[in-house]
Order: C-alpha cells, then structure tokens, then sequence
C-alpha cells in the first residue's frame, strides 16, 4: 500500500507528457492546407478584411474616438496584443477587456458585448498591428500566479470525457481527430476568421468550443477563469509570432 | 452594405495571364437553417457573379446555397489590352455590389 503513492505518480508521469519543449512547438498555422495558409498569407484576401476595415472606422471614429488619445493606431497599438491578457490595476484583463475598459471609463460609453461586431473589428484592428512580432507577455509575481492558475486548469480533467486540454494539445498534437489534426493549441491568431464559423471570433470562443466538446460546461465570456487559461496559453505561446488575424479551417 | 475587395495587377505584358482576386462580404444565409424556434431563416445569397474587361465578359460565375459566407473568387485571363476591369456581384433581396480596376497593359 505504501507504493501506492509512487504508482500513481508514475502512471500520472507516462499520462501526462507535460509541456511542449519550446523548440517543437508549432502555431496551428502549420497544421493548416495550402488553400488555407493561401487566405491567410494574402491579406488583401483574407475575410477577416472586413472586420480590419470596420476597427479602423471604429478607431477613428465619433466624438471622443480612440485616436483621439492614443493617435494613429499603426503606432501607438504596435507590440500591444503581445502583452495580453495583463494585470491591471491588480485585474487580470484580456485584450477585449481593456478595450471595453477604456470605452466605459474613458469615453463614457457603453462596452460592447463580447463576440459582437464591433468588439471584434477592434481588438482585431488593435492585434493588427503586432502581427509578425513575438507575443512578450511579462511574467512577473503578479501576473505569475494566474499563470500557474491557468496552467492547472489546462491540466485538469473535465466535463463528462474527463478529459484534460493538455491531453489533447501537449500529448497528443499532431495526431488525428475526427480527420483533422489535433494541434498544439498556441493563441497567436486571435481574433481569427474561422471557416466553420463563417465568421472572425475571439479566443474565448474557440475555448469553450472545446469545453462543449469534452461535455464540461464552458465558464461565461469573460470569467477569470477564462482569463486565466488564455493568460496561461499565450504565456506558453511566449516567443511565437502573432499573425493576428489568422485564418483557420 | 455591400463591401467587396478586388485585387487586380497594376500592369501586365500583353498575353500574359493575369490572376484575379476577389472577396464579397456576404452572410450566404442557405435557406435550410432554423432559429430556436423552428422558424426557417429565408434564404439570402449571391446568386451571380460576373467580370467584363473593356466591356467584354471574359468570366460569369452561378453562386448556390452551399457556398460559404464572404465568397472568395480567383480566376485568371489574358491580359490583351489597355482598359477597365468591371465587376459585378447580384444576389437574394436585390443585393448588388460593383467594383472596378483599371489594368495597363504593355
């Protein structure tokens, strides 16, 4: 009986690989078709176009629009998507959280909703202007313990298949499921235009289709805990290229 | 609103052919799906899509339900003279979109 403490560590040690070594991990890009990189590589072409023209309206935009404070965007938003999610005044907020924030506080306005239109032109016109720089995210005490948060929820069991997200994205990646392939699950698209969806959607979403997936029941947009694991994906996608806004089958 | 992008080469050698981009922003809504209360959601697509050069139609395409929402279309031609690109998407709920590109050819 005394070994039975050691057994399971040792049956959880060959379960659980653990984390991807930093040099083999890959963006899902890589798991994508020709035809599929092919929309994505060629902005004039991507669908996500749309929602790029719609933040730039939304950017400049109205009374006390967003350049009015913080100018052109192509400048003063460049390298900011790769810092998100982020403590802020002791929060953790994501990307569209702050958005909203600035909109309620600074332009007394009402926040958009999450997965509307709008929010969605914005944070993607905002991630725009990081693509091709490597998420930067600051690890430090602050922020460390959502990390460490977010990476114990990634290693959890749930839902009614019990199933973990690291057994499918750092155990199993690469491998088929349902014919497509299972990859690593790096954030670096985000807000992306998924074909499935026929439509650009946020991080959260792609979330907690997943928690749909293994039958657990996804926590509510914009839940700390939500927060927390896309803090912990984008800290383990540290050093990777944003190619926001990518395209996905 | 109908918004479209077109990319078309600024400028090509005479016989050279050419490749032609274009996205529509469209919802593609098929006709076969239901709101949560059972009601079907009218179909409402691009039915047609068609590409003159200098007047001459040199590419028509039929849309149908099963075409995924924002339609990418790529086609090619011979660049043969000089002139204007006309583009024209006609769709469900008198949807109409246009666009035009200029091409010099040398």
């Amino acid at each position: 009986m005394r070994l039975a403490p050691l057994l399971l560590a040792a049956v959880c040690a060959a379960v659980y690989a653990g984390e991807i070594p930093l040099a083999e991990r890959r963006s899902g890009y890589e798991f994508m078709g020709p035809q599929t990189r092919a929309m994505q590589d060629d902005e004039a072409t991507s669908p996500a176009l749309f929602w790029l023209m719609d933040g730039e309206t939304l950017w400049n935009g109205g009374r006390a629009s967003c350049a009015s404070c913080h100018g052109d965007a192509r400048e003063s938003m460049k390298g900011v998507a790769t810092r998100y999610p982020r403590v802020v005044g002791g929060k953790l907020v994501n990307l569209e959280q702050r958005i909203n924030a600035c909109r309620v506080e600074r332009q007394k306005a009402v926040p958009y909703p999450y997965e509307s239109k709008e929010l969605l032109a914005l944070t993607a016109y905002v991630g725009r202007q990081s693509r091709g720089l490597p998420i930067a995210l600051e690890a430090d005490a602050a922020t460390q313990r959502y990390i460490d948060a977010g990476r114990e929820r990634f290693e959890r069991p749930q839902g009614q298949l019990n199933l973990a997200c690291a057994q499918c994205h750092d155990d199993n990646w690469g491998k088929s499921l349902a014919g497509t392939p299972v990859p690593q699950a790096h954030p670096t698209g985000y807000p992306l235009y998924r074909l499935e969806w026929q439509s650009l959607g946020s991080l959260e979403r792609r979330l907690r289709n997943c928690m749909i997936g293994v039958r657990a029941e996804p926590y509510a947009y914009g839940a700390p805990e939500m927060v927390e694991l896309e803090l912990y994906l984008m800290w383990r996608a540290r050093g990777m290229k944003l190619e926001t806004p990518a395209v996905r089958p | 609103m109908a918004r479209v992008a077109v990319t078309v080469p600024a400028s090509a050698k005479r016989g050279e052919v050419i490749e032609i981009k274009t996205l529509a922003e469209h919802a593609m809504e098929n006709g076969f799906r239901r709101t949560q209360t059972g009601e079907l959601i009218p179909r409402d697509i691009i039915t047609q899509f068609s590409c003159s050069y200098n007047g001459v139609e040199v590419f028509r395409a039929e849309l149908h339900p099963a075409v995924a929402a924002n339609p990418l279309i790529t086609f090619t031609t011979v660049a043969t003279e000089s002139g204007t690109l006309e583009f024209k998407w006609t769709g469900d709920n008198g949807y109409v979109a246009t666009h035009s590109a200029k091409i010099a050819v040398a």
